[in-house]
């Protein structure tokens, strides 16, 4: 194929994807924006506002920041779980095994799909955001290069939950019992100083803990950890899972007899 | 001539351990309408899943149009159209959507795309339906669905795994004519069925497969000439109460009004109708007893059938 071929091809199901999940807006876009928006109110508002400073900030401000990648990492993760696994269970990705397209393409249309998603409901809540606190940009490049990496990483996430789930059961239960623990303890609500020693160090196994600090950096300029490690760390999970999705695509893992 | 596809030694075990391909080679010629015949199980839409990249093979080689399977994928792939046993839409997607998504997986721009969905929609009467969700379709317009689907990016060789399971029969014969004009105009056709009618009238070659194994691979008129006897049911009045003296043939009587008689290649009927006349036994009517190639598939069939059990005893 060609590249501009290469290109329709890859358009096609990006364009694919963002149809599903703007077709079903209201189980995707609407439930992000009213569970974000009572976070505001219930966390930012009402107790934040007796909790007082975290790192240096006021508490609102402080969780603006880990909200917004929580709702980034939720929902990149979960479309293309949700998509790739209907894709699977209703056959027609017979459709996308039969044509010409190299698996990288399938791959990457998947990923930028669940990107876009998990990038719109990002901003979708940062807007929202703005009805309750001011928002800073300390430095844009962070803020968006590593929202952009987040998005892609938990994309490819959920790409491998979707090839080896074999029920609905199944693409629920690393977002339940992995996702949300960890997100919840990778700093989004505190920072990781107010742990005793001992489980500071733990934390820093989490690498939800890296991203959401990166993120809050971008933002407030402040860290509990080291910016240059965090970056690291993500593109070298992102070349970890995006190789391994390739070698289960390529060898048909979960798709083909 | 161009081979269309060529199939060398394709083996096939499933991950239970099944072997459902046993090395089996074939090849099709470029412009050949090919039927690949077989029992239920056979191993019919294994074959044709390996080649369109649906099943990976444990070994063996498959070349379309001279692209190897492996090592030329993408090209190999563009020169194919499938049509698989099974419907695999997006349920939820229009059906005009599908068309159109499926093209562009092909590198096909929508501009150009759109007007081949409606090109084909149309010849497969389908474009009333255009806007609906594919589960909104019949079965019957679903295959016809799957036959466009195929079609869109006009692929040099077609592959339908039982096209006409399930269609009625004045549907079949319109995508009988289909098929033999697509056929016409080039494009290459491997199909499946278990519709014998419907290999011999498409046809002109035949392959058959048994067990993972292939038993007959012919053209159709050579196999129709290993065909020696054919049997015909003549309805007979008077009513008889014994089966009527046929010099030269084999006859019974099947209740008063009902003559089966065996009919050699060489024979030729017209002394059957002399020899009734002279006994003043007229003939009102006549057919085939049935599908002679079904009865040559039944005894080719149950031929391998009697040698894998005579193997299988052996073992033990
Ligand atoms: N996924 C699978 N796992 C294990 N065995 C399988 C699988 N798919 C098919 N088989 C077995 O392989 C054999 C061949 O199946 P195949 O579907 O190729 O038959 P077929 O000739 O197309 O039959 P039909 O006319 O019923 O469609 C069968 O015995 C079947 O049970
Ligand atoms: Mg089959």
């Amino acid at each position: 194929m060609s590249n501009r071929e290469l290109f329709i091809a890859f358009w096609t199901i990006l364009v694919k994807e963002i149809r599903r999940f703007t077709r079903i807006w209201a189980q995707t876009l609407l439930p992000p924006a009213i569970t974000m928006t009572l976070y505001f109110i219930i966390f930012g508002n009402l107790i934040g506002s007796r909790i007082g400073q975290m790192g240096g900030f006021n508490y609102m401000e402080f969780i603006v920041p880990g909200l917004i990648m929580m709702s980034v990492i939720t929902n990149s993760y979960g479309n293309v779980v949700s998509s790739f696994y209907s894709t699977k269970f209703q056959r027609h990705i017979e459709e996308l095994l039969v044509s010409p397209p190299p698996n990288w393409i399938i791959l990457a249309g998947y990923i930028i799909g669940g990107s876009v998603r998990g990038l719109l409901v990002g901003l979708i809540v940062t807007l929202l955001s703005l009805f309750f606190t001011d928002l800073y940009i300390h430095n844009f490049w962070v803020i968006v290069s590593v929202v952009f990496l987040t998005a892609i990483l938990f994309s490819l996430g959920g790409f491998i939950n979707a090839v080896f789930a074999n029920s609905f059961d199944h693409i629920s239960i690393i977002p339940t019992f992995v996702l949300t623990p960890l997100t919840y303890l990778g700093g989004v609500f505190y920072s990781i100083t107010l742990l005793p020693e001992f489980w500071q160090h733990v934390s820093q196994i989490n690498p939800i803990l890296y991203m959401v600090n990166t993120f809050r950096y971008g933002i407030l300029g402040v860290s509990d950890i080291n910016i240059g490690v965090a970056y690291a760390m993500i593109i070298g999970v992102i070349v970890v899972l995006f190789s391994y999705s390739m070698y289960l695509l390529n060898t048909g893992k979960g798709i083909r007899q | 001539m161009t081979t269309a596809l060529s199939i060398k030694d394709l083996r096939k075990v499933y991950n239970n351990g099944f072997e459902a391909l046993k090395g089996i080679s074939f090849e099709v010629q470029e412009g050949d309408f090919f039927a690949l015949l077989g029992p239920n199980g056979a191993g019919k839409s294994t074959t044709l899943g390996i080649v369109s990249s649906l099943v990976n093979k444990s070994s063996g080689q498959v070349e379309v149009f001279g692209y190897n399977l492996d090592t030329d994928a993408s090209k190999a792939k563009c020169e194919l159209g499938v049509v698989p046993q099974e419907f695999n839409f997006n349920m939820f997607e229009k059906v005009e959507d599908i068309l159109i998504t499926q093209a562009g997986y092909y590198g096909i721009p929508a501009s150009e795309a759109k007007k081949r969905s409606e090109f084909y929609l149309r010849k497969l009467g389908l474009w009333d339906k255009r806007d609906g969700p594919s589960r909104s379709l019949s079965g019957g317009m679903k295959r016809r669905l799957m036959i466009a689907r195929a079609l869109m990016h006009e692929p040099r060789l077609l592959i339908l795994d039982e096209p006409t399971a399930g269609v009625d029969i004045e549907l079949r014969r319109s995508m009988w004519e289909f098929l033999r004009e697509i056929n016409a105009k080039g494009t290459t056709i491997i199909l499946t069925t278990h519709y014998l009618e419907e290999a011999e009238s498409l046809c002109r070659h035949i392959g058959i497969i048994d067990q993972g194994t292939i038993i007959t691979n012919t053209s159709m008129r050579e196999l129709l000439q290993q065909l020696n006897t054919e049997t015909f049911i003549l309805d007979i009045s008077p009513a008889q109460t014994e089966c009527p003296p046929l010099d030269g043939y084999q006859a019974t009587l099947q209740g008063d009004h009902t003559l089966l008689v065996d009919v050699e290649k060489s024979q030729g009927l017209n002394q059957v109708f002399a020899q009734l006349s002279a006994q003043g036994v007229e003939v009102t009517s006549m057919r085939n007893k049935s599908n002679r190639l079904e009865e040559l598939f039944v005894s080719l069939v149950d031929k391998t059938l009697g040698d894998n059990k005579k193997g299988g005893s052996d073992d033990e």
